[in-house]
């Protein structure tokens, strides 16, 4: 059978792809509706899919709505991201034995366990996953566990044909066609959801050569030029559904040369420190490390566990936390998102997904807050 | 002989540079060599304050009495350095305790002479209390250091 | 080629051979390794030392680079894990990871004229400097010796400063903030010794440890007495979790403490020190 790199899917194909996944040992993840959101999770075929579904995001909202045309992938985004599985948020180190004052590490290697096929990475995911992969994988040291999840890991992306409220990825130019191909992880199967009155059916192309062999697999058709053009043009109408937009021009020296702009006293009056925003963000990774024993004391193990620069303790020193005000905390985050990462990796840090604005408790917009630091306010329409 | 000496000592200090000439020479007028041994006195807390020296060699504890124990030391003054400025101030009197560390050689500025001097030439007294308050100002940052005990554990 | 290490977080178990203690709340322990372990390391650099089941920190190194059998740690003990850390007994085992961080220049600084000024514990990631410079006297100009410490009773290395001090073509001062009753010596701030000291500023390259407000005012003092803003190095201290750039916690401005410093030429990080809460 010839490998294609390009075909149209029926929508049974997509339970035969997940299954087809699985029967090549992976631990299949995708999205799946639960608590009245779309979250990852193991999936065992399409039942477990968001099959018309579609959320409805502003700042500080997320609902879940039905829609009409039985659409797989007709939502935006979640509160999850891919940093779950690929940098876990929690971890152990290793664990060690201690005898008479004496201790000695433990094989510190837990079997790795399947390697991990994602359904459902959007632009704005492979784009965090890029960016994480020059933090992890590039710097002076090396994540070698994370390296190893990814180099496993198996990746179904979908195109978007829609946007949320929330989203700008278009303005950060890492979506919806995602054309800063330097800061984009490979999929190695994209998907186009085509859905409308007559017809429902997907563009399948594969990035690699596992993708091309999965998707001989699958009883597709080839691509008709027409199926191409028809599944472009659905991506370019989810880049103009945009309605928010972060100005990049001249952004990382704007951060930097405002350090006592009182916006930031403005913004700090609203948020809570609560750290919502790190924990949706795909590209945050910051982490702490904890020891634990057992009651004998004798054993003792080191834990990796999501943190956040909200918190008190992210900074502190003896005598006391550096940044001590909600003030000094949510601009460390910001001026790092949109400044200081570009410097440390190369890269902007943000992904215009959106999920901040919608998953903040008071709704802080990341993109209106960048144009008050411009100086220009908001008239109150657009962007809400 | 003594009096170039102490003259051109005068002049070449840093603390007296860009005074005018008739200054300096007011200054050498009330000028004197003075030796302490180590361990001697030189000022007293609480008594007139009428000269401020120059210090050419040794160093100087300004020290402060403490009741039930030995007097603790604040500052230590040494080469090149000035000691006191109580004499320009009303009311005139030491509020610290200065003891020679080691044996000192400095000159001695005779500070009654001089405040009648600044009364009639206000040049002079203004040049003088630019220069005293540049000391001044050094020694507050310093003692705002010294006070914020910045390698104590908090 | 960025560098492999799969196991930078897991910790080589090392015994301690020797307790020193140096000042009522300081001790200085001399590590030997069990695993086979090498101990070299660049002056400046830090290790990540863990005390099994109670937790990790970053401590400077303070011995002697050339010693390569033997890690040298001096500890103030601030809280629990500096405490549980200072209380290892001889024979014990503490993890060590690294070292890490950038360290003093000291193959930059060659034939010229090095000051180093520390402020209390700040002397500790400072003593290698001098060790190595002491060990390699021909290949430097003067070297002048500025530490200021709270109170006589909290000095490190008293014998050795003395020692230092008869060395040729080194001057060693010291100061206290806090004389209290007995002590003969020089009373006062760190940059008080500055007017003992003849800089040539040209030739000079300065290295600065202690308390950052303490590393402010000297770094002001040396840039208005001509050394170069590049001439000038700062060690600087964050928060730390991981000592190899992924948790994040030492970040200052775009700089990751743990990788990026702890030592910084004054030129590059001036601005950043005057910025409150960064």
């Amino acid at each position: 059978m010839a490998e294609r790199l390009q075909a149209t899917l029926a929508p049974d194909g997509i339970d035969k792809l997940i299954r087809a996944l699985t029967g090549r040992g992976y631990q299949v993840l995708g999205p799946t509706v639960r608590d009245g959101a779309i979250v990852y999770d193991k999936i065992e075929g399409a039942d477990d899919l968001p099959r018309g579904w579609t959320d409805d995001q502003g700042p500080g909202r997320y609902r879940l709505k039905e829609r009409p045309d039985g659409a797989f992938f007709g939502y935006g985004n979640g509160p999850q991201t891919w940093k779950k599985y690929l940098h876990p948020p929690e971890l152990r180190l290793f664990a060690a034995d201690r005898q008479d004052g004496l201790f000695h590490i433990l094989d510190s290697t837990s079997p790795p366990g399947p390697p991990m096929a994602f359904v459902g990475v959007r632009a704005c995911e492979l784009a965090a996953v890029g960016i994480q992969d020059r933090a992890l994988l590039e710097g002076k040291f090396r994540d070698s566990g994370y390296g190893s999840r990814r180099d496993r890991a198996f990746i179904v992306a979908v195109q978007c044909t829609q946007a949320a409220a929330t989203c700008f990825c278009a303005s950060m130019r890492t979506g919806p066609e995602g054309t800063n191909p330097e800061v984009r992880a490979k999929a190695d199967l994209t998907l186009t959801e085509v859905v409308n009155a007559d017809s429902h059916w997907f563009l399948a192309e594969a990035g690699s050569k596992r993708g091309r062999e999965v998707l001989a697999g699958l009883d597709g058709q080839p691509a008709t030029e027409e199926a191409i053009q028809l599944a472009r043009s659905a991506v370019e109408s989810a880049a103009a559904q945009q309605v928010r937009h972060m100005e990049t021009g001249g952004i990382h020296d704007l951060l930097y040369q405002n350090f006592e702009h009182p916006r930031w006293d403005e913004i700090a009056a609203r948020c809570l420190s609560c750290g919502n925003c790190t924990m949706v963000c795909p590209t945050c990774f910051c982490t702490n490390v904890e020891d634990v024993s057992d009651v004998t004391g004798n054993h003792a193990e080191r834990w990796r566990r999501w943190d956040s620069c909200f918190t008190m303790s992210f900074s502190y020193i003896h005598g006391g936390s550096v940044r001590t005000s909600a003030k000094a905390r949510f601009r460390q985050w910001m001026t790092h998102k949109l400044a200081s990462w570009s410097d440390q990796f190369g890269t902007t840090g943000c992904v215009g997904c959106g999920r901040c604005i919608a998953w903040c408790p008071v709704g802080i917009d990341l993109t209106e807050e960048a144009q008050a630091l411009r100086g220009v306010v908001n008239d109150g329409n657009t962007n809400s | 002989m003594e009096i170039q000496t102490l003259e051109r000592i005068l002049a070449e200090h840093p603390f007296f540079e860009g005074l005018e000439t008739y200054c300096t020479n007011l200054l050498v007028g009330c000028a004197s060599n003075v030796r302490f041994e180590a361990g001697k006195r030189i000022l007293r807390e609480g008594e007139e304050a009428n000269a401020f020296y120059v210090i050419r060699q040794g160093r100087v504890a300004i020290e402060i009495a403490y009741p039930q124990q030995k007097p603790i030391v604040v500052d230590t003054v040494t080469e090149g350095e000035i000691l006191g400025w109580s004499w320009l101030l009303p009311p005139y009197t030491w509020r610290f305790n200065a003891r020679a560390e080691t044996s000192t050689l400095a000159i001695a500025l005779d500070g009654k002479c001089l405040r009648t001097k600044c009364e009639e030439n206000h040049d002079l007294g203004y040049e003088l209390l630019k220069r005293f308050s540049l000391i001044m100002n050094r020694r507050l940052d310093a003692t705002r250091m010294q006070l914020l005990d910045v390698y104590a554990t908090r | 080629m960025p560098r492999v290490e799969p196991d930078a977080m897991v910790p080589e178990p090392w015994a301690v051979q020797r307790v020193v203690k140096e000042t009522p709340d300081t001790f200085t322990l001399a590590l030997k390794p069990t695993n086979g372990g090498q101990g070299g390391f660049q002056p400046g650099q830090f290790s990540m030392l863990w005390v099994f089941g109670v937790g990790e920190l970053p401590i400077s190194i303070s011995g002697d680079p050339a010693d390569s059998g033997s890690l040298t740690y001096t500890v103030r003990s601030v809280g629990p894990a500096t405490q549980a850390l200072v209380s290892r007994a001889e024979g014990q085992s503490l993890g060590v990871r690294g070292p890490f961080g950038t360290g003093w220049p000291v193959d930059v600084a060659e034939g010229k004229d090095v000051i180093v000024v520390a402020g209390g514990i700040g002397l500790a990631p400072l003593r290698p400097v001098i060790y190595h410079v002491l060990r390699n006297r021909d290949r430097y100009g003067r070297l002048v010796v500025l530490y200021g410490a709270r109170s006589p009773r909290d000095m490190l290395y008293r014998k050795e400063l003395a020692l230092w001090a008869r060395q040729k073509d080194t001057q060693v001062l010291s100061t206290v903030d806090y004389g209290g009753v007995s002590w003969r010596g020089r009373v006062g701030v760190v940059t008080s010794l500055f007017k003992y000291v003849r800089l040539q500023s040209a030739r000079t390259t300065a290295m600065v440890c202690g308390p950052e407000i303490m590393m402010r005012m000297v770094a002001r003092e040396l840039a208005a007495r001509g050394v170069s803003p590049n001439d000038l190095y700062l060690s600087i201290e964050r928060n730390m979790k991981c000592g190899v750039g992924f948790c994040g916690h030492c970040q200052w401005g775009p700089h990751f403490i743990c990788k990026d410093g702890p030592v910084f030429p004054y030129a590059r990080i001036a601005p950043l020190l005057d910025r409150y809460e960064l």
